[in-house]
Order: structure tokens, then sequence, then C-alpha cells
């Protein structure tokens, strides 16, 4: 037993293995055509009996050349599949092309979807150009504007590229196995950097080579990058599509090979003038530093440093008088301390008080009685002066 | 010492690489000086390379074993 998803999604699986509906061209009537906001379009394609449920992805929908209609009469092209939620199979329509579009048109519409849906368009698989090619390999008929117009450009623009010249027919049934014979060859012998490939504007039939599944995949077989350049600015081949690059025409291929000689000289000048101005400022910036350092008078005046030791010198020495004076006036504060104490215990001090002092006739002071005899002589001094005496009588205590 | 001539897009990266460095400016003066000759050159190499380039356009046949065989182009012009 299933669930409903698991059998909507094994009926799917299955419209999935016929190849066929994968890449089907359906011819009807376009009914109920709507847009919806978010750039997707539905709408139902019918004929007298049967009819079928399309939608249109925005993406495919913004490639559209006109406007759709309930009513018209188209050819779609697309995948046929499941959609699991209604239980409907539907065609998702890649493209649409009104009724009365020629044959080539339709070819070329299921052509691109083929090619497409091989991912031969995919923008992954572009490789980038090269920036300054020494080499260019032009693949178009030798005769005709389109080479002389390349030859003058590329000239003008880039002398120092060497140009190739492939000449193949670009036109008529030879021309798409003769243009997609020298896509490989150029490749083979690795002959050029980017090849450029492409033929003036004309017909569609005139273009037709490079509408050519063998030239489409020898471009995306390449592996030197391609620009594709057919015809004028509004025609769009699968060259195009498939290309590395695509260019409006022939002179805007050149154009897009190589940059412009006088372009590259101005950013040399540039160059020049930036790297002048780097040095310049470097230079500068040296400058400067120098004659900060010049600045510095030691370098410059050689007393200079004697006259600082000089400086220095001083200061020293009014340190150490200071210290000096500082140690004199503390001896001189004790010098009148102690001269007030010794004035303190002068005799001439106590004898102002009344008291006198004998000196006896040896010259030594009198401190007892019995140190005299009757008859000596002494000097008794007194605070004003003294007095020569004569000793009369002696009593001892 | 074969030291192959540098093609002018190596030549111009070299430069870029050098002004870059120059602008920078936290080089050594004499490092500086050095890479700024080394630009110099380039410059003038380069310009010389733009003045002296004359367009070359051949027409390629297939010749013998089919290796590429160059033709002057103005035959059939």
């Amino acid at each position: 037993m299933f669930s409903v998803t698991e059998l909507n999604n094994r009926i799917k699986g299955l419209f999935e293995l016929d190849p066929m509906l994968s890449d089907v061209c359906v011819r009807g009537e376009l009914s109920n055509y709507k847009i919806y906001p978010s750039g997707h379009h539905y709408f139902t394609l019918k004929d007298n009996e049967s009819s079928l449920r399309c939608v249109m992805f925005k993406s495919s929908a913004s490639r559209l050349r006109f406007r759709p209609e309930s009513g018209m009469g188209v050819t779609a092209f697309g995948r046929v599949s499941v959609y699991p939620r209604d239980g409907a199979y539907q065609l998702y329509c890649s493209a649409l092309v009104p009724e009365g579009t020629g044959d080539l048109q339709i070819a070329f519409e299921q052509l691109k979807e083929k090619l497409a849906g091989e991912g031969l368009f995919e923008p992954a698989h572009k490789k980038p150009l090269p920036q300054f090619p020494e080499k260019i390999a032009i693949i178009t008929s030798s005769a005709g504007a389109a080479i002389h117009d390349m030859i003058r450009i590329l000239g003008h623009r880039w002398p120092m590229t060497k140009v190739l010249l492939l000449p193949v027919r670009v036109q008529g049934a030879e021309a798409p196995a003769e243009i997609a014979g020298a896509l490989r060859y150029a490749n083979e012998f690795r002959l050029a950097d980017v090849i450029i490939t492409g033929r003036g504007g004309g017909s569609i039939e005139d273009l037709w080579a490079f509408n050519d599944e063998r030239v489409a995949r020898a471009i995306y077989a390449s592996e030197i990058p391609v620009i594709s350049a057919v015809g004028h600015e509004p025609d769009v081949t699968i060259s195009d599509y498939v290309a590395d690059r695509r260019a409006s025409t022939p002179s805007n291929a050149a154009e897009i090979a190589v940059p412009d000689w006088h372009e590259m000289l101005e950013s040399l000048e540039a160059y020049d003038i930036r790297s002048r101005q780097a040095i310049q400022k470097k230079l500068t910036q040296a400058a400067q530093r120098l004659e900060t350092l010049r600045e510095k008078r030691a370098l410059s005046d050689p007393t200079v440093y004697i006259d600082n030791r000089r400086i220095e010198l001083d200061h020293m020495r009014d340190r150490l008088s200071a210290a000096a004076d500082k140690t004199v006036s503390g001896k001189k504060q004790e010098f009148v301390r102690l001269a007030a104490s010794l004035d303190a215990m002068s005799p001439l001090r106590v004898l102002s008080r009344g008291y006198s002092i004998t000196v006896g006739p040896e010259g030594q002071t009198v401190k007892r009685a019995g140190e005299l005899s009757p008859g000596d002589p002494v000097k008794v001094f007194f605070s004003d002066g003294h007095a020569d005496c004569r000793v009369e009588h002696v009593e001892e205590n | 010492m074969a030291a192959k001539k540098p093609s002018f897009e190596e030549s111009l990266t070299r430069l870029d690489e050098i002004v870059r460095h120059l602008e920078k400016g936290d080089l050594p003066l004499s490092d500086s000086l050095s890479l700024f000759e080394e630009g110099t050159k380039l410059l003038s190499a380069c310009s010389k390379m733009l003045d002296d380039a004359e367009q070359k356009v051949v027409k390629l046949r297939k010749g013998a074993d089919r290796q590429p065989e160059e033709l002057p182009f103005e035959d059939e012009a």
C-alpha cells in the first residue's frame, strides 16, 4: 500500500524515465493565460479535442520575445512532468514562439532548449578571457568586412597581439563543419590565447552556421576561450550562448579581446606618478628625520658637552655650600649655647655677687686658710679690680 | 642566466605590486629606493613594448603533417 505522496512520486519517476518527455515541442492554442505576482506564467495549451496544463517559470518567461495572450497559436518547448501536490502532469515550458514563426526559428529554439538542458550555456563553464593575449586566432572568412574591421581595431588598440586568421566559409552547407574544424585545430595546436569566431551581418539564413550544433559543441569543447561575434547587435545565435563571451559585432569582439593601448599608456603614467609620489614622500620623511637629528646641538657643537658638565658642577657647588652653611650654623648655635653656660660659670660672675678670690705668693688660688702664713703677700681679686694685701693672722676652723 | 624577458602582463603585475609597496611606505629607505628603481625600469620597458609594437597578421594554412603554416595575410586582402 502507498501513501498518496509515494504514489505520485512513483508516477513522476515514470515520466522522467522517458527521454522524449524531457525535451518536447508541442503546438496548440493558448488559453487561460495568467501571470502571477511571483512572475511565473500559468496557461493551458489546447487543440480541438485536448488540453495540457502548462507553467512557465519567471526565468524562462523573462526571455519571451512577445506578449502571449489567450487565443494565440504557439509552439511550446519544455519537459513534461508530474506536480505531486495536485497529482497532475503538466508541461514545464521553457520557451514559447508564436505561430507563423519560421521552421528555422523553431529549430533554433529546439536546439537552444536541448543544449541548455545539457548545460552548454552554464555560466560556470565560461572561461575568463586573458587580459593581454599574445595571440588571437580569428575564425572567419578571409573576404568580407568583418576580418578587416577586426584587424584594424586590434592593431589600433593593441598592436602587440599577433593575429592569426584561420580562413573558413561562414555560410553555406560546408560552413558549420569548417568552423567547428578550425576551432578544434586551433585547440590541437594551441594556436592562440583567445579565439574570435563570427561574421558580419546578414539574414537569418546567412548566420545559420552559427546556430549549428557542431559549431556549438566545438565552442563548448574549446579549451581556448572563445568570443562569439555574429552579425549585428540584435542577432543572437546559439554560438553566442555557448561562447565564453558574446560580442554584439565583430568590431565589438576586437574591442573585448584586447585592452586599449592608449588607456594602458595612461595607466602606466598613473603608476609612474604614484611611485614618484610614494618615493618623494619617503625621501621627505627621511630628510625630516635627518633635520630633527641635526637640530640636536650635541652633534653640531662639541662644547655643549662641556658646558653641560660645567652647569652640573655649579649645581653641585651650590648644594655643597648650602650643606656647609647648614653645618656651620648648627655649630654656631651650639657655640652660643656653650658660651652662655660658660658665662654662667664665670668666676667674674661670682665676684660680681660680692665674692672675691685670693691668690697666694706663688700665684695659686688660695682655697684653704692653712695654705697661708702670717706675713704672706696675697692678691685679692674683686669683680672690678684687686688689692695687694699681707696676711696678719691665720686661724683654721 | 637565460631569464626570459618578462611579458607585458608580468611586468604590469610586478609594477602594480611595487607601487602598492611604495605607497604603503613601511619599507626602509634603501629598499624603497631599489624598488623605485626597479619600478622605473619596468615602466620604461612597458612603454617601450607599447611604442615598438607593430601588428603582425598572418593567415594560417594546414601544411604538411597538418602543421600550421603561416602565410602573409595581404595575399587575399
